[in-house]
């Protein structure tokens, strides 16, 4: 059981009360006399501390407000007490602890105006962030030995290699659902032998790259915001300007190349995955044998197919990774802005390209990809 | 579940309430600590000191259990913190505060919310106004201006950081308070303003203060006794005159070397008498003004 400071009040033949506090008048037991202690109203001439078994900071203060605020003087104190009483009584009671806050309706007006702003500002940083790259791009040619070789292959390791094992797993189970969904339904008209064309034509157009770029946002767009917020946070980006390292050439294109290049590897791969997805449904369903399945996707799957996917896989995997390094690149503040700008980069990227995956979509028909 | 009442010894713990014994810790095969023992006396303010890398930090983290030492026992206020696995298992962290290098204040938090933080957490049911008037004192008491409460952590210079982090760790009026090198990275005039609040605030509050530190002129100014960490283990503790008559070679270094040799003509400078005798006084002043 915890014990509860206590405080028993006396009124005088003049009027004037007496209060007087009692048991430990610490952090751990002074909740429930507060309201009772505020609600004292008059003067009060004496509080007497001399019932206190034990006293903080915090009963010092509560003793202090008691007086200052009733004109009171304190009696009984202990020499530990009159100390703290002493130390808390030089604070200034009313200043404002809390972040001054406008009203509602002007509040709501202020961050309608701070969003527009910021997506002017943003636009316009963004740009900034593209040009800056293409400079580094410029410059980088015309000096090769500064292009930075072992960081491109780590990244390409960690957004390529380290993925396979995902993207394949993914890709896989999106073949099977396709395969057996289309299934249920071309069964309808007896046509289930179009499962093959419906998992191969999708697989290879729309969803092994789509789903892959989905994948790699998540995965990797994430970490390089991530990273290169940290980075800012903790003047790494600073120390490397100072040094005369571009951060640009050191920490931007190594991860655009390599998120570029390696969403083209992935992109197939996934197409792969989902027909091995698709051909192990229809065998296992279909009855239709998984070599058959595989050789009549080459009969039925057109090579511009292929084609439509690998031409948007390195656009996807550009806009995946320059989202995370530009949002990573504008972190500046605190640890919560690493984890907003984390979010909006994933976000953006994986928008952007639906959008763009629309737009592919009616480009591709319109030049007779279709 | 009562919390003792500061001041009311009620075990045999009373005297020491940090006790390390055997204390063993290593990261793969790089040994930091074998063989560990100190122990620290109630009321005392004692510096901690080595060279870097000799595990003063690994040590303030084993004894407030943020690190599971491979061996030894420590004791802090009577609790076996070795033998307790889970956090929850701690139940006397409502009685030490402690201050991290940087701070380590919540960012998204105000300084007045970051002291609120800990007192939310141990007494829930303390009402709002009382909690704001706690913060507010707590922020005066470690020095910083009013206008500092309602600020974010990110508007605070380095050492504000450092004095706010320091309310967080007093909010609950603890008996121990742990601090990692709380001078470190502040102007002169910082630090002796620090060193000189930590001396006040362990007399004020009686509290007992275990201090890392690389700072000669806090060693000075405001320790009572000083435990120097070398060769894995702490190889002595005493009051600076002590150890000046020891001949261990790190520590003749230490303290005679022109650093060790400025801070101490600086303090004899300033107070004829060593600290603890200087601290006491100034107590004496105080109480009297009180009076």
């Amino acid at each position: 059981m915890r014990e509860w400071s206590d405080f028993t009040t006396t009124t005088g033949p003049d009027g004037e009360q007496d209060v007087a506090l009692s048991g430990p008048l610490v952090v751990a037991s002074v909740a429930r006399i507060d309201p009772g202690l505020r609600a004292i109203e008059g003067r009060i001439a004496r509080i007497d501390l001399s019932q206190v078994s034990a006293i903080d900071t915090v009963g010092a203060w509560l003793a202090f407000r008691l007086a200052n605020r009733h004109g009171a003087t304190i009696t009984g104190a202990s020499v530990e007490a009159r100390r703290l009483i002493a130390a808390v009584g030089a604070c200034p009671e009313e200043t404002d602890i809390t972040p001054p806050r406008a009203p509602l309706v002007r509040r709501v007006l202020d961050s309608i105006g701070d969003y527009v702003t910021a997506s002017g500002a943003g636009s316009i940083a963004f740009l900034g962030f593209i040009g800056q790259m293409i400079l580094a791009v410029c410059s980088m040619i015309r000096h090769p030995s500064r292009f930075r070789g072992k960081a491109l292959v780590h990244q390409m390791e960690l957004v390529g290699v380290s993925a396979l094992g995902i993207i394949g797993l993914m890709s896989f189970l999106v073949g099977v659902v396709i395969a057996q969904q289309g299934a249920v339904q071309l069964k309808q008209f007896g046509a289930e032998i179009y499962t093959i064309n419906l998992t191969g034509r999708l697989s290879f157009r729309e969803l092994g790259v789509l789903m892959t770029a989905i994948m790699v946002a998540g995965r990797s767009g994430s970490a390089f915001a991530a990273q290169l917020g940290t980075m800012k946070l903790t003047e790494e980006v600073d120390a490397m300007r100072t040094i005369g390292v571009s951060p640009i050439e050191a920490l931007v294109i190594p991860r655009v190349l390599a998120c570029t290049f390696m969403m083209i590897l992935l992109g197939f791969y996934a197409s792969l995955a989902a027909i091995v997805g698709g051909a192990t449904i229809s065998t296992l369903t279909l009855d239709i044998p998984f070599m058959t399945f595989l050789s009549r996707i080459q009969e039925v799957v057109p090579l511009h197919d292929l084609w439509v996917g690998l031409i948007k896989a390195p656009v996807f995997g550009a806009i995946v990774a320059l989202s995370g390094c530009y949002q990573g690149m504008q972190v500046e503040g605190n640890s919560e802005e690493v984890g907003t700008r984390t979010t909006t980069a994933v976000v953006q990227a994986i928008f952007a390209v639906i959008v763009l995956d629309a737009f592919f979509a009616v480009f591709f028909s319109e030049v007779g990809w279709g | 579940m009562s919390k003792p009442v500061p001041g009311h010894d009620d075990d045999h713990q009373g005297d020491y309430p940090i006790v390390v014994e055997g204390l063993c810790n290593s990261f793969g095969d790089h040994v930091i600590h074998q063989d560990l023992s100190l122990k620290v006396k109630r009321g005392e303010i004692l510096g901690v000191v080595g060279g870097s890398g000799t595990g003063k930090s690994v040590l303030m983290r084993s004894i407030i259990g943020l690190q599971i030492p491979d061996a030894g026992r420590i004791e802090v206020l009577g609790d076996d913190i070795t033998a307790a696995r889970d956090d929850d298992d701690i139940d006397i962290r409502s009685r030490w505060g402690v201050l991290f290098q940087g701070g380590a204040l919540f960012s998204t938090l105000t300084v007045a919310e970051n002291v609120e933080v800990p007192l939310k957490e141990f007494y829930p049911d303390l009402g709002g106004d009382l909690l704001d008037e706690i913060a507010r004192f707590k922020v005066m008491l470690s020095g910083l201006p009013d206008e500092a409460a309602a600020k974010y952590p990110s508007e605070l210079s380095g050492g504000m950081k450092k004095r706010a982090g320091l309310a967080r760790a007093l909010a609950l009026d603890p008996e121990l308070l742990f601090l990692d090198e709380p001078t470190a990275g502040l102007d002169p005039i910082g630090a002796a303003g620090f060193d000189e609040l930590i001396g006040d605030l362990q007399d004020t509050l009686g509290l007992t203060v275990f201090l890392i530190t690389h700072d000669l002129d806090t060693l000075y100014a405001i320790c009572d006794r000083v435990a120097v960490l070398a060769d894995k283990k702490v190889i002595a503790v005493g009051t600076i005159p002590e150890l000046l008559a020891l001949d261990h070679p790190w520590i003749q270094e230490y303290f005679k070397g022109p650093r060790g040799r400025a801070a101490q003509a600086t303090q004899e400078r300033v107070h004829a008498a060593p600290a603890g005798q200087v601290r006491a006084k100034a107590v004496d002043k105080r109480l009297k003004a009180g009076e």
